[in-house]
């Protein structure tokens, strides 16, 4: 089976402090893989680092065999490249300019400012193009989190983070934002493209709702949802962006037994109905050893062990980490 | 009485179906029904009673480069959630294009209609050149940073003497070319303006309306309730960001363009600070985020302040109101300048719409839910689910 994430040697300091510490792991396609430590063990930092919204200080992490998440190379490069473009132009209008045309000047100063304005653009906006030609200078850039939803990553936050006055259905929609492909000049021009693909949206939107159990719900604003469906709802948001991978970060956090047992269900559906993989933070041991393949156990941000549910149950090193060493 | 309400209830229901699923159709007819109004009020008695016909075509004239400017500045701080205090400045980008392209201080004579969109795309270049760079900012910051943005502009205008005539500004700005039925733009009477105006607020409204239903509407408002869950869902935050920022900056390029070429001159003097602010407390009065409630509460905020206030001491004569006199205080209605009073007036609305009403005058549904945590949707969903998730 091959590997839907591979990180190795990843490690993340907040100045003095080492949250993440030479940790490697591997998430196979199709398991559902849970990472559980004591408070402060370093899971969410490692999350968001998977995520894109942290830079690991250091480390590789691969996504499906691509190399996506790592310190940034030649990153100053960069803006010298930008600047080539537009700085040869103003050398050629500093030269037109000697000979007194007027016009051609002008233009040519046009022409000079507009060319910075629309490098300036693409290196703010990225397009893959642009990616693809850095990296033939060697330069490489952590992906951003937009970049790893398009790579085909999904998550959840731990404390519930939905578009609170937004619509359940807007919520899920709004998931869907990297999948549709309308531009905002088909949106202005109201092509057939775009009304086709807004009720298309609308109904894959409604099928997601269904599959969490908030059918009927579309129309709620998101806060004023239960806590249970507040939860599932951001499951169904992350799931929009047809995700390969699913980061659910404490997903029955909150949640009262029966609740946590419909989501548990839900989250073993996911990946017998969608084939999704799953990597799952939690602290509900029930839930963990229930449907994990395979469980790692952080603790002051270093892997203590790993194994399926069974032997991480029986591991002394992890024991020790809940529960403290046994008086002498 | 209750059968009259349900019903009215229901048409509401039906309008509001009606105008989601034909937004542009229930736009026009909205409109060409305002056209009618605005054309037929000011010749009927309480309203001809206040001025004459022609100063209340300027009077619309002139709000109407309000409403375009408090929908665009809308864009980017009603919907996209950016603070701009320094929108008056792309509305001067704007004006000072058309006064360059059609003035004897350029000698150039452009056509009127094509400068509506050249002032527009300068406008709007000048809005990502300001955006790209600083848009990864966030709250409190980009706020200075447009403030100073919108302090710069006129200063630059001011003392770039040779190329903007400095503080006097340029004037003798030519008038657009007469339209095909309603003929000459004339110098005594707005009309014509007010129904160029009237069209382009239409389209623009359509236009918002269609970016605010699509895809990119619905990320900037998810930028605008949480940035980062925004970002973990596959949104190029600073793309859309630097895109609500180039719209609203061409908006108020189009009102540029359109402003100057009524007023005939431009100078730096019309676009300091006080035309930002008051344009984004037309947004806030309006409702934040809901297109057409902002363009009401702008239509609305400036009538009360060019028409209502010029006249009020006017209106006091014609009723004949007393001078009140408390002890040393002499209070005289009829001889009263309310027009000096105007910012004062404002800023004592603003505090208690803040206090009484805070989501504005037409606020958009989820500004309404965001401000009434108990309102009526909130306490009908709570009964329905009971609280069984708050375990």
């Amino acid at each position: 089976m091959a590997d839907v994430l591979n990180a190795t040697n990843v490690t993340k300091r907040f100045g003095g402090l080492v949250a993440v510490h030479d940790i490697d792991f591997s998430i196979p396609e199709g398991s559902i893989v849970s990472l559980i430590g004591p408070n402060g063990a370093g899971k969410t930092t490692f999350f968001n680092i998977i995520a894109g919204i942290y830079d690991p200080t250091a480390g590789i992490i691969e996504f499906h065999g691509e190399n996506m998440i790592a310190r940034s190379r030649r990153a100053w490069l960069e803006p010298v490249l930008w600047l080539t473009p537009p700085a040869i132009l103003a050398l050629i209008t500093f030269v037109i300019s000697g000979t007194g045309n007027e016009g051609l000047t002008g233009l040519g100063i046009l022409v000079t400012v507009l060319t910075l304005l629309a490098s300036m653009v693409t290196g703010v906006a990225r397009p893959p193009a642009y990616q693809r030609f850095m990296q033939r200078f060697g330069i490489f850039r952590s992906a951003r989190p937009n970049d790893m939803v398009v790579a085909g990553l999904g998550r959840t936050f731990q404390n519930i983070r939905l578009f609170a006055n937004m619509t359940a259905m807007d919520n899920v929609l709004v998931g869907m934002h990297s999948r549709l492909k309308t531009t905002w000049i088909d949106a202005l021009l109201s092509t057939p493209r775009d009304r086709r693909e807004e009720v298309t949206s609308r109904v894959t939107a409604n099928e997601l709702l269904t599959l969490v159990g908030l059918k009927g719900r579309g129309d709620t604003v998101a806060k004023n949802l239960p806590y249970g469906d507040q939860r599932r709802l951001e499951i169904a948001r992350a799931l929009a962006s047809k995700p390969k991978l699913l980061l659910l970060d404490e997903p029955t956090a909150g949640m009262n037994p029966n609740e946590t047992a419909d989501l548990t269900r839900l989250i073993g559906r996911l990946r017998s109905e969608l084939g999704l993989t799953v990597l799952l933070i939690e602290h509900d041991m029930r839930v963990v050893m229930g449907i994990s393949d395979r469980v790692t156990v952080l603790d002051h941000g270093e892997r203590i062990a790993e194994g399926t549910p069974d032997e991480v149950r029986k591991d002394p090193k992890v024991i020790e980490a809940y529960l403290g060493t046994p008086p002498a | 009485m209750i059968g009259l309400r349900a019903r009215w209830r229901l048409f509401r229901a039906r309008a509001r179906t009606f105008s989601e699923h034909h937004r542009s159709a229930s736009i026009l007819i909205t409109m060409s029904i305002a056209a009618v109004f605005l054309v037929v009020l000011p010749r009927i008695p309480p309203f001809s009673a206040i001025q004459s016909e022609n100063p209340w075509y300027d009077a619309f004239a002139n709000a109407g480069v309000y409403v375009l400017l408090a929908m665009g500045l809308n864009v980017v701080v009603g919907l996209a959630g950016l603070l701009d205090l320094g929108y008056a400045a792309f509305f001067a980008i704007g004006s000072y294009t058309y006064a360059y392209s059609n003035s004897p201080f350029s000698g150039l004579d452009l056509p009127f209609f094509p400068m509506l969109f050249v002032g527009a795309a300068v406008a709007a270049v000048f809005g990502i050149a300001l955006g790209a760079p600083t848009l990864r900012l966030r709250g409190d910051y980009l706020a200075i940073m447009t403030l100073g943005f919108g302090e710069i502009v006129p200063i630059v205008f001011v003392n770039s003497d040779p190329y903007t005539n400095g503080t006097n500004g340029i004037g003798g700005i030519y008038r657009p070319e007469a339209l095909p039925f309603f003929g000459e733009f004339s110098p005594l009477t707005s009309f014509n303006y007010m129904i160029v105006m009237i069209a382009i607020v239409t389209v623009a409204m359509m236009l918002l309306y269609r970016l605010h239903d699509s895809r990119i509407g619905r990320a900037w408002m998810a930028i605008r309730e949480d940035e980062l869950a925004a970002a973990a869902n596959g949104i190029n935050t600073v793309v859309t960001k630097l895109l609500a920022f180039a719209l609203g900056a061409t908006t108020a390029g189009f009102a540029g363009v359109f402003s100057a070429s009524k007023l005939t001159i431009v100078s730096p003097d019309q676009f300091y600070f006080t035309v930002s602010f008051t344009v984004l407390a037309m947004v806030i009065v309006g409702g934040m985020g809901n297109i057409w409630g902002v363009a009401a509460g702008a239509f609305i905020v400036f009538l009360i302040q060019a028409v209502l206030l010029k006249q009020l001491s006017s209106i006091a004569e014609l009723l004949n109101v007393p001078p009140i006199d408390i002890g040393p205080i002499h209070f005289d209605l009829v001889k009263f300048d309310f027009t000096e009073y105007q910012y004062l007036l404002f800023g004592i609305a603003l505090v208690i719409m803040m206090l009484k009403r805070p989501e504005g005058l037409f606020p958009s549904r989820e500004r309404r839910a965001e401000l009434h945590e108990s309102s009526e949707g909130a306490l009908d969903d709570e009964l329905a689910t009971g609280a069984a998730g708050d375990a």
